[in-house]
């Protein structure tokens, strides 16, 4: 009972954040809005007895994907009536697509069968825990799929490097690979001349 | 007792609504990314049920990749939002017009 409870507010927490993001004018509080739909949504992972992710959603997305959303949204300078054009305009055929959707969705998938069963014991209670079960499965039978997922996030840091460096002119910056490879004789110059006699009359200061 | 069905009518009103979310802010490339974040999410819900209903864990291990290349898929639009706002001083979609598709 207490999880039905649970289960109801957090759906509504969750629905409510998610058309938040969608109509807020400002771009920062649909990214904070965003924030919360996360947590909801890790919140109802952990209800479902699936806490690894629900912990990963939260250190993963609301940790670092948002906080990048958040940084690039306060340094781009974003006017928001210039883009809030045609809001009203596709208003209603933004509305009657998602119902039509929705009603086509909640229609093909059979609630009435799917209602009856209740979820069934948890398997990884047996396994020693949520964790303990999905690391046993991701290290044996999906332990290719998971270098790859590895070598994915090495590209994309790449990747956002490389698009985003550029080569600023008319900066006067150290190169200390340059530095540390120069030579005695790019610096150094030994000149030979013959020795002067003594000047007469005053000297410039800057001569010998 | 809370079902399978609870889990999936969340996931689907959760896409539907952001699937009503691109339609609304086409023109801001920002709340557009956001909007698929909300879709890979919907879409993860039903990946957890059924694999909590099935009692299989290929189910969550591929909500692992999925998010794993989410991070990297906004990571790179990100990315790029910021070279496109450097060149074009804009982020508004209807303004991105240079290859003239």
């Amino acid at each position: 009972m207490t999880q039905q409870i649970l289960f109801y507010f957090f759906a509504g927490v969750l629905v409510a954040s998610a058309l938040a993001v969608i109509t807020l004018k400002n771009s920062v509080h649909a990214a904070l809005s965003l924030v919360l739909t996360f947590f909801t949504a890790a919140s109802i992972w952990i209800l479902m007895e699936a806490e690894f992710l629900g912990l990963v959603l939260i250190v993963v997305y609301v940790g670092a994907v948002m906080v990048l959303f958040l940084f690039v949204v306060m340094m781009l300078d974003i006017k928001p009536e210039s883009m809030r054009e045609g809001f009203i305009r596709f208003l209603p055929v933004g509305v009657i697509v998602a119902v039509v959707m929705l009603v086509e969705m909640l229609s093909l998938i059979g609630l009435k069968s799917l209602h009856a069963v209740p979820l069934p014991e948890n398997p990884a209670i047996a396994a020693g825990g949520n964790t303990a079960w999905l690391g046993k499965a991701l290290f044996t039978q999906f332990l290719l799929p998971f270098e790859i997922a590895a070598l994915i996030l090495t590209v994309a840091l790449i990747a956002a490097v490389t698009l985003t460096l550029r080569k600023r002119s008319g900066v006067r910056t150290q190169k200390p690979s340059q530095q540390v490879l120069v030579q005695r004789e790019d610096r150094l110059r030994v000149v030979k001349m013959a020795s002067e006699g003594p000047t007469t009359g005053p000297t410039n200061g800057d001569g010998a | 007792m809370i079902s399978l069905a609870h889990f999936i009518v969340l996931g689907t009103i959760l896409f539907c609504i952001s699937v009503a979310g691109i339609f609304l802010n086409r023109k801001n490339v920002i709340v557009l990314l956001m909007a698929i974040e909300l879709m890979l999410l919907a879409v993860n819900m039903n990946f957890v049920a059924f694999s909590r209903y099935l009692g299989d864990p290929a189910g969550q291990v591929f909500v692992f990749f999925i998010l794993t290349v989410a991070a990297a898929e906004s990571a790179i639009g990100l990315a790029i939002l910021v070279v496109l706002f450097r060149n074009r001083a804009t982020i508004n979609v209807a303004e991105i017009d240079s290859m003239k598709g």
